[in-house]
């Protein structure tokens, strides 16, 4: 009925995202690791779209601040893609995937607390096995949902690795079902 | 508690439901007013052939639309570039992906059609893409994606059934179709019954152009609201609108009418308003639609306290 109102009304708000979620990270990163042998690298990023304007690089410049002030202050890194897109990358330790999921958690808070929750594209946290492919679990905010992302050789995917991946997690976290949103992520940060 | 930067305007929902709700007593007005006029046996049989009508247009909206402005599908490979900006804002707005085309014509346009969410091409012009940059090209797709977040052409389809059926029973008059009611003469007020019908759908016909005009131009300032919420940066489709304006009144004569079919799902009128300029146009004025993406920048870059 929402539904129907808002394509009467022609009123769509803003999807908000779903943070909580993320916290289902660390334990996979463990079942990642014992049943296919990837490991995390350590790093993490969180992917939104920077809104114009004073209130936004204000919130930025917060989220950086509370991250860089901790005692064990992670690296942060902020960068820009081909999309208009912003990556924040956190570099912690390999072994503390559960102090990662904290910072890219603070960093969601602190966005949706300013009104910016609907600006959240994904999070990617990238696993490395011994052969040096490369996997990220990328989570999606607005479906709530997460998918592997592996670049292969030459801008090709290794859907097999992604696969794999995915039917490993899937007891744990909501893998997302509709294939057609595994977005690829060229050229993100820790990929 | 999380702060909204979402502004909502309460008086475009109110006009918008105001014209809807006329719209759907002018239906009413037709079907009583044939219904009583040649008996309540035809005049709900014209009331159903003017859904029907609509409903078939809407079903075959995507192909009627991609044909009229001359568009092809293009694939992921294609159009890697165009494809990567609707998956990201698709994303972020946990709508299905729509079909992409692209249309072969100079004119800078870029137009949403289809039945349904899942069902949606959203098209642009050769033209559009090479008069913008990336970020506007985004702010025109998410406004494009609006349209079909909003099921615009089912709600545009549904609301000109009326103006369709006025509008047949207008052209079968035309062709002698409406003498088939010749033979019933109601003679009680002198007046001939395919005189009462021809006036009664003339008068229907062209009071629903002119609401479905207003309520085309109020789904357009909607579709800019989304569309800039989408993007948090209605900027970039400020200067889009600005760019896209300016250069349709460059373009030559003989293109706009080319494409004119297609022109109200369009991000831009392809047809240049003559007069009765502001009661017929299907797209708001650019001040109107400038100033409210104003406002959304102003709420979006508000500094936090």
């Amino acid at each position: 009925m929402a539904g129907f109102w808002q394509s009467i009304t022609g009123r769509s708000r803003p999807k908000q995202a779903d943070l909580d979620a993320l916290f289902l990270v660390p334990s996979a990163a463990i079942t990642l690791q014992t049943a296919a042998g990837l490991m995390p690298t350590g790093t993490g990023s969180v992917c939104y779209r920077a809104a114009r304007g004073a209130g936004f690089a204000d919130t930025q410049t917060d989220v950086l601040e509370l991250i860089r002030g901790a005692a064990d202050a992670p690296r942060v890194d902020l960068t820009s893609d081909e999309f208009g897109f912003t990556w924040l990358t956190v570099h912690r330790e390999p072994d503390d995937t559960g102090g990662l999921c904290t910072d890219l958690h603070a960093v969601n808070t602190t966005l949706e607390l300013e009104g910016f929750g609907p600006s959240l594209l994904c999070s990617t946290v990238p696993f490395e096995d011994s052969a040096g492919r490369r996997v990220a679990l990328v989570y999606l905010y607005k479906q709530a949902s997460f998918y592997p992302f592996a670049p292969g050789a030459g801008q090709r995917r290794d859907t097999l690795l992604e696969l794999q991946v995915g039917e490993t997690l899937a007891a744990e976290i909501p893998v997302e079902k509709d294939k057609s949103r595994w977005l690829a992520l060229w050229g993100a940060p820790g990929l | 508690m999380a702060r909204s930067r979402f502004v909502g305007d309460k008086g475009l929902t109110a006009r918008m439901t105001l014209v809807m709700f006329l719209l759907g007593g002018l239906f009413v007005v037709l079907v009583v007013g044939l219904a009583s006029a040649v008996g309540g046996g035809l005049g709900i049989v014209i009331g159903l052939a003017g859904i029907g009508i609509a409903v078939y247009q809407w079903s075959r909206s995507d192909k009627i639309a991609m044909r009229a402005m001359g568009a092809r599908e293009v694939t992921p490979e294609q159009a890697p570039e165009l494809h990567g900006m609707i998956d990201r804002l698709c994303a972020l707005a946990d709508m299905p992906k729509p079909r992409v085309g692209i249309a072969d014509t100079h004119v800078p346009n870029a137009f949403a059609t289809g039945r349904s969410p899942d069902r949606a091409v959203v098209c642009v012009t050769t033209g559009i893409l090479q008069v913008l940059t990336a970020e506007e090209l985004e702010g025109v797709l998410a406004h494009e994606l609006s349209h079909v977040a909003h099921r615009d052409v089912l709600v545009m389809t549904v609301a000109s059934s009326a103006g369709i059926a006025a509008g047949m029973l207008t052209q079968g008059a035309q062709y002698g179709g409406l003498g088939l009611l010749g033979g019933r003469r109601d003679n009680n007020n002198g007046l001939p019954v395919w005189l009462v019908v021809l006036v009664v759908s003339l008068v229907v016909y062209a009071v629903s152009f002119v609401l479905l005009r207003l309520l085309s131009r109020y789904r357009e300032m909607s579709a800019d609201r989304a569309g800039a919420y989408l993007t948090m940066n209605p900027g970039a489709l400020a200067s889009a609108l600005q760019k896209i304006t300016g250069e349709m009144n460059t373009i030559p004569e003989r293109d706009l009418r080319q494409v004119s079919a297609a022109s109200a799902l369009c991000i831009a009128p392809a047809i240049r308003g003559v007069s009765l300029r502001t009661l017929s146009s299907t797209h708001p004025s650019l001040e109107k639609r400038l100033e409210q993406l104003a406002r959304i920048q102003a709420e979006l870059g508000r500094p936090t306290v």
